[in-house]
């Protein structure tokens, strides 16, 4: 990427301002996921409604730096490394806002599941795992995209085969217990869900770190095996 | 780079040096020119991107001074359009050029585009009736002017007056066609359809075009050079260096960063 500046200081000013608002869409989906996370442990449904607000801040986010970036490109015509970061930053958005869905799906499943009882206890461990893996994954490949860091965004792209596998192993164990007692099979069903939507946040987290390969290096790295050089 | 679609070559130039007296305006140029593609020269003024295109149909030769070092060897005959032996004349023949500025001849369109032919002896009425027809359809302005053909060419719009220069460029069939900032003095309508024009002519002519829009260059050629200070710092495909250069110098000037 190119840190010198651009002859027009307005075009270094708009990428800037892309540049953050980007990163604060970013923090509000971290919030919303690890918010959602923490009301399935706690059963404090009372955020859920505060993640639900938050996805609509979220909504309109994506809306706003998409705007900008056809602005940008209209009137700058930008090549190379910003051609790059417009493409990239455009792509990022739909995966956030598309992280920020999950969040809000995991709060919905929440509220279901402590709406009528509890949550037996032995669910719990798994999910955190599941959920820290993935959280890691979102704020890393946000740190990526903050610092151009190509490495950072490798690492990424390499931890979403571990939260698949463990997804796997969660839905696995789930299915024995509906198995031994079908009366578990209402709350099994909306913890199956909640870790489809941590398993697909995570997706989103690589398909971002993807992008920030792609505009730090040129290169496209997605659908490939051999993402790491 | 792949080997398995490198184009034929047009010309190349090889260790070109050229000196306005004592002022060297080209470093040691080495670049390949590919058969019937456009091929674009881009980089700041006076990076020597002029001076380099006019090099391949020795305009320089028309100032005492001047000196080329090197060759610029052209296709397939393998000459080298410098060698003192090779006759100007003869290369502008097989060269075309158009200029910034629209400059017709004060004469009739007909006679604008007959001209070089008529240069070259043909004096038979048939003979140039269909070549200018031909020349003016291939430039994409017979339709425009073919019912007033014996009225002065200065009285047409500008973006006409180019395209008529294009047309006296190719009548006399140059393999080779050099624009230099074909589309700087015209509006975006007339811009356009310059452009148009040369993604048709490359099917048949070689062209290098010599441009400060880099949009346009992205737009028209397949091969782009960045020039900076007389050298020639970047070669490529153009897909390739307005998405991803490989020198930083090319990305600085192609994103409008200081450098």
């Amino acid at each position: 990427m190119n840190d010198s500046q651009h002859l027009s200081s307005q075009f270094d000013d708009d990428l800037s301002r892309l540049r953050t608002h980007v990163l604060q869409m970013g923090g509000l989906v971290e919030t919303q996921v690890s918010a959602a996370i923490e009301a399935y442990e706690t059963g404090e449904i009372a955020s859920v409604k505060t993640i639900v607000e938050t996805d609509r801040k979220v909504n309109e986010l994506e809306k706003a730096i998409d705007d900008d970036c056809a602005h940008i490109i209209a009137k700058r015509q930008p090549t190379a490394s910003d051609l790059r970061l417009i493409l990239g930053i455009s792509k990022i958005v739909t995966d956030l806002e598309r992280a920020g869905d999950e969040a809000k799906k995991i709060a919905k499943s929440v509220r279901r599941i402590y709406e009528n009882g509890h949550l037996p206890s032995q669910y719990g461990v798994g999910i955190r795992h599941l959920a820290d893996a993935a959280l890691v994954m979102v704020r890393q490949s946000l740190d990526a995209f903050a610092r151009l860091d190509a490495e950072l965004a490798n690492s990424v792209i390499r931890a979403d085969s571990a939260v698949d596998a463990e997804f796997k192993s969660i839905f696995r164990q789930l299915i024995t217990h509906m198995m031994e007692d079908p009366r578990t099979i209402t709350t099994s069903i909306e913890i199956v869900t909640i870790a489809r939507a941590i398993e697909r946040i995570g997706d989103h987290a690589k398909n971002i770190s993807e992008q920030v390969v792609f505009i730090v290096e040129g290169r496209d790295v997605r659908h490939t095996k051999e993402k790491v050089q | 780079m792949q080997i398995h679609d490198t184009p034929a070559l047009k010309a190349e130039a090889r260790n070109l040096n050229f000196y306005y007296g004592e002022a060297q305006a080209l470093k040691n140029i080495n670049m390949p020119i590919y058969d019937k593609k456009v091929t674009a020269l881009i980089g700041p003024s006076g990076c020597g991107k002029s001076t380099y295109l006019r090099s391949f149909n020795r305009m320089h030769d028309l100032y005492p001074g001047n000196r080329y070092e090197g060759e610029i060897r052209f296709f397939p005959d393998n000459t080298n359009l410098l060698a003192a032996d090779v006759d100007p004349i003869e290369v502008r023949m097989r060269i075309g050029m158009v200029f910034q500025k629209p400059n017709p001849f004060p004469k009739s369109i007909f006679e604008n585009v007959a001209y070089g032919l008529r240069v070259r002896g043909e004096n038979n009425k048939r003979v140039l009736d269909d070549k200018v027809e031909h020349a003016l359809k291939g430039a994409a302005i017979w339709e425009e002017v073919k019912d007033r053909l014996p009225e002065q060419a200065p009285n047409l719009s500008g973006g006409q007056q180019q395209r008529l220069c294009i047309a006296r460029a190719l009548a006399t069939d140059p393999e080779l066609l050099l624009f230099d900032e074909p589309t700087s003095a015209l509006d975006p309508i007339a811009t356009g359809a310059i452009e148009e024009l040369i993604h048709e002519l490359k099917k048949r002519v070689t062209i290098l075009i010599v441009t400060h829009n880099m949009q346009q260059a992205a737009r028209v050629s397949d091969y782009t050079a960045y020039m900076y200070l007389g050298e020639m710092l970047e070669f490529g495909k153009t897909d390739e260096i307005f998405i991803k250069p490989q020198d930083k110098r090319t990305e600085d000037y192609i994103t409008g960063r200081m450098g």
